[in-house]
């Protein structure tokens, strides 16, 4: 199972607590966590991607195995540890004050 | 027995503020989707307990929230509180698609950008939700960029009504420095084909068929910040108001000047009189009174606060350019707020009550048509908007 760790905004949304787990079949790359990511909480679409165009929102980065992996082609496969379920797939808001 | 229902939208998240008949004890819930801009929440006419909520985030995009139950619970349309198969809960609800189908949209691709430039539209958020009258299900969205919506499920999917920007003037509708939004939507009451909206930077438009053409009605207007102060499009209006029982009255809170329009709209003329300044965010109208009118005048467009330190409600009841200042309960010295314009609300009981929202936290009220003031709250986040629902 992979597991993502979500901003808390998101978590509430999602009505969720905690990590989510998801069942990714196939390669595991960042497109396919996210699609399994909204198609078990549809009320998270448009709100890490674009409806349309499928880009990120600027303001959130993807990290994972302390690594930056926001500019990373999303379908570029993730860490082995992230697809073992060893360590989390991250997404994350950017700091901002006000 | 009577009451009140203040639905207040803040930079911060929703507030309920619920009020007797009598509007002196209030009951105060919230935050609700706390930590999100709500730009906009109301009820639907035709069933109060229905809710609708503008939630946004820089960060997250759009969301729409709905209530079945007066605010006590949410949901995200399009499943809400239901589950999947498996326990998960359902529900999408921010999916605005600009239209730029052959067959509806009259495809327009671009407008006036900052430097000059056609720019694509860029859905950013919702600005104003304008329930039907009639059906809960029905309800309009004006969004930035600039363009209209509607949706006839409940919230889950919707539609642009693309002949908003696709009539020939969208593009030279361009963006002030708040964005390029369309946040006023009035629906006719006595015409239910007739739809006014307003756009800050381009005018007020109408249409008589039920949102699917659009003529501009901006013939009256002057406007100096733009190189034709009096051209068809182009122009920043704030908000518009109608009394419901004479609805081809409008009243304008622009830019600059105070306006008013006896023909639905096709001509416009100054009622700003002796106004201390004509310049502010928002306007409204009496419940009982169609020739009484309330603005709150700011200081500039370079002074986004009320003048000389003194919160000011100004009341018409003439229709206009005779305004009197309503200061009792007010701050008279040291007040340095603003009032947006989608924050003052008026109910229907009697007298009417009237509501506005300052940047700075505060929700006032006043039980008798604007004589007297009381804050309802005092510290909440910066107010984005305010919304009053009279219940039986």
């Amino acid at each position: 199972m992979i597991r993502v760790v979500l901003p808390p905004h998101l978590r509430a949304l999602a009505q969720v607590k905690g990590e989510v787990t998801l069942d990714v079949p196939g390669r595991v790359t960042r497109g396919a966590v996210l699609d399994a990511l909204e198609a078990r909480y549809p009320m998270l679409r448009g709100t890490i991607r674009d409806h349309v165009t499928e880009r990120r929102r600027p303001f959130l980065r993807f990290f994972a195995c302390e690594r930056d992996l926001t500019h990373d082609a999303p379908d570029a496969p993730l860490p082995e540890a992230v697809a073992s379920g060893a360590e989390p797939f991250l997404v994350i808001g950017a700091i901002a004050g006000g | 027995m009577s009451g009140v229902r203040v639905l207040v939208g803040t930079r911060k998240g929703a507030f309920i503020l619920t009020g007797d008949g009598k509007r002196k004890q209030w009951k105060v819930s919230g935050p609700h989707f706390a930590g999100w801009e709500i730009y906009h929440m109301k009820g639907s006419p035709a069933d109060p307990t229905r809710l609708y909520a503008s939630q946004t985030s820089g960060w997250f995009g759009q969301i729409i929230q709905r209530s079945c139950d007066a605010g006590k619970t949410w949901e995200t349309p399009g499943g809400g509180m239901g589950k999947t198969p498996d326990g998960m809960p359902t529900g999408e609800s921010n999916k605005f698609v600009y239209d730029t189908s052959p067959d509806t949209g009259k495809p327009l691709t671009t407008h006036q950008f900052y430097d000059g430039t056609q720019h694509p539209w860029e859905f950013k958020r919702v600005w104003h939700l304008e329930p039907s009258l009639t059906d809960p299900d029905v309800v309009y969205a004006g969004v930035e960029d600039a363009g209209l919506f509607r949706t006839t499920d409940g919230g889950k999917t919707w539609q642009e009504l693309a002949g908003l920007r696709g009539h020939g003037t969208g593009p030279k509708w361009q963006p002030g420095a708040g964005g390029m939004c369309l946040h006023t939507i009035l629906l006719d009451p006595k015409n239910p084909r007739r739809i006014y909206v307003a756009i800050s930077a381009a005018g007020a438009f109408r249409s008589d068929d039920g949102g699917t053409s659009w003529k501009p009605i901006n013939r009256g207007l002057h406007s100096q910040y733009i190189p034709d102060p009096t051209a068809e499009v182009g122009h920043c209006v704030h908000r518009i108001a109608l009394h419901r029982s004479r609805p081809n009255v409008l009243f304008m809170q622009k830019h600059w000047d105070v306006m008013r329009s006896d023909d639905a709209g096709d001509s416009w003329r100054e009622v700003s009189g002796d106004l201390p300044t004509d310049f502010g965010f928002v306007i409204d109208v009496h419940a009982h009174e169609p020739e009484t009118v309330y603005v709150l005048p700011i200081k500039s467009d370079s002074e986004h606060y009320v003048p000389d330190g003194k919160l000011r409600v100004y009341r018409s009841r003439k229709g206009g350019n005779e305004w009197e200042a309503l200061t009792k309960g007010l701050p008279q010295q040291d007040c340095y707020v603003n009032v947006l314009r989608d924050a003052m609300a008026i109910d229907s009981l009697e007298p009417c009550g009237v509501y506005f929202g300052t940047t700075g936290g505060q929700v006032y009220a006043s039980a008798d048509a604007g004589d007297s003031w009381a804050p309802i709250v005092r510290d909440l986040p910066a107010v984005l908007s305010v919304e009053v629902q009279t219940l039986a």
